[in-house]
């Protein structure tokens, strides 16, 4: 049985028991329940109807921990209640579960942990294992965050931008587990895009796409980092990037423009040079701009300021540099750069070892940490 | 979300405010301490912020390689040695913030009296994960 496929019916399945008249967070815990049971009942294969099997098994689950738990009364109103499948009309199960669990009145670690646990379908095992915390630990904050939104009516319409900024970090602050969490960041944002007609949406799924795309190409044999200037192109996914391209030209062309489909069209731009040297720096500055103008962020500055090195040289670059705080992360390590490129080896040095000590991430700090090595060796010689 | 470690030190740390080695306690007040830790991991784990805790325990040996076919050599313990971890307590929090009011927290457990220790803790960022969308 394709497990991804079977998650896939994991939102409707819930959706369909809440309209029946279960909370959400028993509704959960009951589709887990049948998740698990069809995993283990399924190895020739699944049923006719998964989806209807998997209601009626999750429904059962739900009666009988209803009736573990609460009064007879309770599990006879929901018996009797049983024969009606529910309203299912205009409303969209799958989307209001997506707004649902990226709840503004939930931390972003929580609605992280409840995605992938009520849309995505994965245990809490696997989640906990993806964010590298015992598996008590990850129940607890998927059950707080449960207890959080239990007031919210289903019905409600929700915030994209909200759901997108869960996506967005599920796509980018997984570790590697058993679970790609990257992949499902795209699955769940792909799903998204197809329920729902947003620029941003298209534009995040864009951007997911074409940074996925380069995946192979950003980590070398002995996991280190590999540098965008330095990536072997020739092992980027050229099928993700299409894909990438066309789902961002589609939502541009309907002019609403925001970050996400800025930064697409900067990583678009990055994909679409088949060497380094025929990269377009100045569409991409331009595309800062528009970045910094929608975002006012100052790590968009920052970026800006390196593509404003390799469009017109470093001293620009520089320039643009100065007027930043120093105390950005990886400004250093810009500096460093656009130095060594000004041609003062000795003060780029200095500046990369700098930049190693505050680096944020191992194969980050590494990487830093070669470059110094690498101009004191010159130096040197 | 970022992990921080919790690190507490035999020595190496500055004076605490309440500093009266453990040994000098009651019998009492050594158990609502350990009690106070036991209570905090627990809450901790509760809110879904508790990632691991540990204690050392204070003899150590220093050891290091001698060349190929050679055992290797031993030193130590040192007593001059500045620093001596006691344990350490990693958390999975949403800031440094939440991290230092947790650390604030812990070292306000018991000693001697009964009264907060005021134990210095160091806490330090753990390295994270590398980004995907950040090149």
């Amino acid at each position: 049985m394709n497990e991804s496929l079977l998650r896939e019916l994991v939102p409707a399945v819930i959706g369909v028991l809440v309209r029946r008249g279960a909370d959400f967070a028993a509704a959960e815990d009951a589709v887990q329940d049948a998740l698990v049971e069809a995993v283990r009942g399924w190895p020739d294969g699944p049923p006719q109807d998964p989806k209807g099997w998997l209601v009626t098994v999750a429904w059962r689950k739900f009666l009988d921990a209803v009736r573990a738990d609460t009064s007879r009364r309770r599990r006879e109103e929901l018996v009797e209640a049983e024969p009606s499948p529910g309203p299912c009309g205009a409303v969209d199960d799958t989307l209001q579960l997506y707004f649902l669990c990226a709840h503004p009145s939930l931390t972003p670690a929580s609605a992280v942990a409840l995605t992938l646990r009520a849309v995505g379908g994965l245990t809490t095992r696997q989640i906990a294992r993806a964010y590298l915390v015992p598996e008590a630990t990850m129940a607890q904050r998927i059950s707080r965050a449960k207890r959080t939104v239990a007031g919210v009516r289903f019905d409600q319409p929700g915030d994209v931008g909200t759901v997108l900024r869960v996506l967005y970090l599920v796509f980018n602050e997984g570790y590697s587990g058993d679970v790609d969490v990257a992949a499902e960041a795209i699955r769940l944002t792909r799903q998204l895009a197809a329920r729902i007609r947003h620029e941003e949406v298209a534009g995040l799924l864009a951007l997911m796409l074409l940074h996925h795309a380069r995946r192979p190409a950003r980590t070398g044999v002995d996991g280190r980092l590999v540098p965008l200037a330095e990536q072997d192109r020739s092992r980027w996914d050229t099928r993700l990037i299409a894909e990438g391209v066309d789902v961002l030209q589609a939502a541009l062309v309907r002019d609403r423009l925001g970050e996400f489909q800025a930064q697409a069209a900067i990583a678009a731009l990055h994909a679409d040079a088949r060497t380094v040297e025929e990269t377009d720096w100045v569409q991409i500055v331009e595309w800062y701009d528009e970045l910094v103008a929608l975002t006012d962020s100052p790590v968009a500055r920052l970026n800006r300021a390196v593509a404003v090195g390799e469009a017109d040289g470093p001293r620009a670059g520089l320039a643009a540099l100065a007027g930043l705080d120093p105390a950005l992360p990886r400004y250093t390590a810009a500096a460093a750069y656009l130095r060594e490129r000004d041609g003062d080896p000795v003060t780029a040095a200095r500046l990369y070892a700098e930049a190693a000590r505050s680096a944020a991430t191992i194969p980050e700090r590494d990487h830093l940490t070669r470059q110094a090595a690498r101009l004191n060796a010159r130096l040197r010689g | 979300m970022a992990k921080y470690l919790l690190l507490k030190h035999y020595r190496g740390a500055p004076a605490p405010v309440n500093d009266v080695p453990m040994d000098q306690w009651t019998p009492e007040e050594v158990s609502a301490h350990m009690q106070y830790m036991r209570d905090f991991a627990a809450r901790l784990e509760g809110t879904g912020e508790f990632v691991d805790a540990q204690a050392l325990a204070p003899q150590g040996t220093f050891v290091r390689y001698d060349g190929e076919g050679r055992p290797p050599v031993t030193d130590g313990p040192f007593a001059e040695t500045k620093d001596l971890i006691a344990g350490w307590m990693v958390i999975d929090v949403e800031s440094y913030e939440r991290a230092l009011e947790l650390a604030g927290e812990l070292s306000a457990a018991p000693g001697a009296g009964g009264k907060p220790i005021h134990e210095w803790l160091e806490v330090r960022p753990f390295y994270g994960e590398q980004a995907t969308a950040t090149e």
